[in-house]
């Protein structure tokens, strides 16, 4: 790892000051699960890290009713042994339960992993599902909007994820088919039902990251069982191909895992 | 370089570190607690597990500077004197090791493990917990038979390759 030099604030002022003094070379870190070892790795080399573990306002879950909020600073253990959360969005807290492993969860953040939208990361199929909002020191924003490319959002420079909000839908589920040596998603998809429609997020399998996928979403909508997606197909040419499966092996796991992801929404 | 203090197995340690420093760095190196292992050095392996706050971590992927103020609790601190902790005696029991690379790790999650789950923990839970520590020598079973023992919960029915 090259130097660097490391900033402990306090308040969401203090850190956003921080990063102002410290301009393009300096990151935030939150748990590091990525950050730490990119950096490791020499791939990124911060001059100034700024922690933002010891921020008070980026931690705590508030569920209200079915409005459920949960603090950027908030860990995906914390976010899965929530029994606030598991009451009225159990999909949601058994996906953070699936990031990772048990070590990783206890210092990956929710706000983490949003700002860093790397292309297998689980919350941004859920938020997308969701139709949630991210927040930040700055604004809110909707996830459609949030979520722009690989490893790209729409977060400026300097500007922090403080949580992220959604309401509970009425059946929800998350499948996650995971590379069985990192463990990864090949393919993720959350499945969110509502009076209105189904709304499906698709992590993983993309090649510009986690994206909605519509054609599943009207099947859906008009019939909510796996069968509903059997005539559908998935465009191979959005896909990610790679050494762990190609791109139409990808495609084909979209239609897979969006059938067991509803199969399992409807047994909840 | 930084000032840090740090609660090693309940007593405060204080070293003056680079902002590079790993944790498992300032374990190993400024405090010589060697029982803390560095495997893959990639979050993968689990060898480095420890606790910080209560909570089990890779020290590999976390700066000693981040730890400045916590409690870290290593593998040397988990027995009281001659006496080994439960899970320490358990994987004696069980020989829930082979070479023993992993095994501080190993012990390191199950005790977090044993904290989260109790006796409800059963042989599925336990090698799902596991996915963070890697065993080389695939000596997975002992390690599952000895975590289920020290957590006072039932022995799988059939274990295969017995």
């Amino acid at each position: 790892m090259y130097e660097t030099s490391y900033h402990r604030p306090t308040s969401l002022e203090e850190a956003a000051n921080l990063a102002t003094e410290k301009g393009d070379e300096a990151k935030y870190l939150s748990g590091g699960m990525t950050l730490i070892p990119t950096m490791k790795q020499r791939l990124a080399a911060p001059e100034a890290l700024i922690d933002l573990r010891h921020v008070g306002e980026l931690k705590g879950i508030t569920v209200n009713g079915r409005s459920i909020r949960i603090g950027g600073g908030v860990t995906h253990a914390e976010v899965a042994m929530s029994d606030e959360i598991k009451s009225v969005c159990p999909g949601f807290a058994s996906l953070a339960g699936l990031i990772g492993d048990p070590a990783v969860r206890h210092m990956g953040t929710v706000g983490g992993s949003v700002a860093n939208f790397d292309p297998a990361a689980d919350y941004p199929a859920a938020l997308l599902a969701l139709g949630g909002t991210i927040h930040t020191n700055k604004r809110e924003i909707a996830a459609d909007d949030f979520f722009l490319g690989l490893f790209e959002t729409a977060l400026e420079e300097g500007e922090i994820v403080t949580a992220v909000s959604f309401e509970a839908p009425d059946q929800c589920a998350y499948e996650k088919f995971r590379n069985p040596a990192s463990r990864y998603a090949m393919c993720g998809v959350f499945v969110a039902r509502r009076a209105d429609g189904v709304k499906v997020g698709v992590t993983g399998a993309g090649s510009s990251g986690a994206f909605r996928w519509s054609d599943g979403e009207q099947a859906l909508s008009s019939d909510f069982a796996p069968e509903a997606v059997d005539g559908l197909t998935v465009s191979e040419a959005d896909m990610m191909g790679d050494i762990h499966g190609s791109s139409a092996y990808r495609a084909n796991l979209v239609k897979v895992v969006t059938k067991r992801a509803v199969k399992k929404a409807l047994s909840h | 370089m930084t000032d840090v203090t740090i609660t090693v197995n309940g007593r405060e340690m204080k070293g003056s570190v680079e902002d590079r420093t790993l944790l498992v760095q300032f374990l190993r190196g400024n405090l010589g607690l060697t029982g803390t292992h560095v495997g893959c050095d990639t979050s993968q392996c689990g060898a480095c597990v420890v606790h910080v706050d209560g909570k089990a971590v890779k020290s590999c992927t976390m700066l000693a500077v981040q730890a400045s103020g916590s409690s870290v609790t290593t593998i040397e601190g988990l027995a009281s004197g001659a006496d080994l902790h439960p899970v320490q005696a358990a994987f004696r029991e069980h020989h829930g090791l082979q070479c023993g690379y992993c095994t501080p790790g190993m012990i390191m999650t199950a005790v977090d493990m044993i904290q989260r789950h109790g006796s409800s923990l059963d042989e599925e839970t336990v090698r799902e917990e596991l996915d963070g520590n890697i065993c080389r020598c695939t000596g997975y079973h002992n390690i599952v038979k000895a975590i289920l023992s020290a957590a006072g919960a039932s022995q799988p029915q059939s274990i295969a390759a017995e």
